[in-house]
């Protein structure tokens, strides 16, 4: 028997999708669609993702192995996405300095650094190596991003960036991958409360919705205190 | 157990982001000078402080809000409220927490008095457009 999400999932979904939407809209009416290409690039192909999976929930069930691989290979097209979009950050952030090169060249090697150790977690299993490495990665390179922003937040704080779009749009980031985690690791020791399987699709309606306020909020020419930024003054 | 560990450091990261991010929307407002309408409705003569914060809050109920100002708005008042608990518990044992905790309460009311200044900004730009039809 087919088994199909419930109403509270159900509008959570159109609610995301349409946050990311609107995001897309709001680079587009803004005018900073190729300046935030990545990040478009990554909510148009979560926009494409919502689709495939929607049609195979449909059509197949939330049980069948179609549904199963339309998630966790669409899962791992959307974090590399974002790993590329979090990198286009970095460029950002590193541009000024004329370190846009390095940052690429660095990417490049984590990624490639991260796809051998995940191989090679995966490659005693015999069934579905491919699957496997997939899923591995994808959670691998989650991880890589959690820390990579970690260590952008510092750079920011460190060279002073002063662009409200960029420091708004790494703290949600920032937000997204804490309070991600933090789900995942209470979905794994309370999964008897049935409330907090809907804390990781809640999280990433949140990320989409706080891009676009401050895309919409802020011109690209809006500039804040890095001081007020640092909780401690120093 | 390593998920209590990994749930745990993924709290204290998401409280420091949290406040770096609504410290962020306070310093994007840190720069907008009160009107002289919204001091006088609200009595703030200087610059606003703590105790300003749910006077400042009270009158932006009444005035219909800015689209754009509402996830900022909610943001900040979360981040108040976590002020407060702090302060009637902890800071009570640590004064520089007091301190601390007392500044950060005087930015979440500047920025509710400067979104206050633009509602009423707003309110009026759409009234006079309607004046014009």
């Amino acid at each position: 028997m087919r088994s199909m999400p419930g109403l509270l999932a159900t509008v959570i979904f159109y609610l995301g999708t349409a946050f990311e939407l609107s995001f897309v809209v709001c680079s587009l009416q803004k005018k900073s669609f190729v300046r935030y290409f990545f990040l478009n690039l990554y909510f148009i192909l979560t926009l494409a993702s919502s689709v495939v999976r929607r049609f195979s929930l449909s059509h197949y069930g939330v049980r069948s192995y179609e549904y199963w691989y339309a998630y966790f290979y669409s899962d791992a097209i959307l974090t590399l996405a974002l790993y590329i979009a979090l990198i286009s950050l970095y460029s950002r952030v590193f541009g000024e300095l004329r370190f846009s090169r390095y940052v690429r060249f660095s990417a490049v090697l984590l990624l490639l650094g991260t796809a051998a150790f995940s191989y090679a977690v995966v490659a005693q299993s015999e069934d579905r190596l491919a699957t496997n490495f997939v899923y591995e990665m994808s959670q691998n390179l989650y991880f890589v991003g959690l820390v990579l922003t970690y260590v952008l937040w510092g750079a920011i704080l460190k060279l002073g960036e002063t662009r409200t779009r960029v420091v708004q749009i790494v703290l949600s980031l920032g937000l997204y991958f804490s309070a991600y985690a933090a789900s995942y690791a209470l979905v794994n020791f309370a999964e008897k409360y049935s409330v907090v399987s809907f804390l990781g699709p809640v999280v990433s309606c949140l990320l989409p919705l706080s891009w676009t306020v401050t895309m919409w909020r802020h011109s690209e020419e809006a500039r804040l205190v890095p001081a007020r930024l640092v909780a401690v003054p120093r | 157990m390593m998920a209590v560990l990994i749930f745990a450091v993924s709290v204290v990261t998401l409280l420091m982001f949290f406040v770096s991010y609504c410290r962020s929307l306070m310093a994007a407002s840190s720069r907008h000078l009160l009107s002289a309408e919204v001091r006088d409705v609200t009595g703030i003569h200087d610059l606003p402080t703590a105790r300003d914060y749910a006077k400042v809050m009270q009158l932006l109920q009444l005035c219909p809000e800015r689209p754009e100002d509402r996830t900022g708005l909610r943001a900040v008042s979360l981040y108040y409220d976590i002020l407060q608990v702090t302060q009637q518990s902890i800071a009570r044992l640590m004064p520089q927490l007091r301190i601390w905790t007392e500044t950060e309460r005087a930015g979440c009311a500047n920025f509710a008095a400067v979104a206050l200044d633009r509602c009423i900004a707003f309110n009026r730009e759409i009234l006079a457009r309607e004046g014009e039809f």
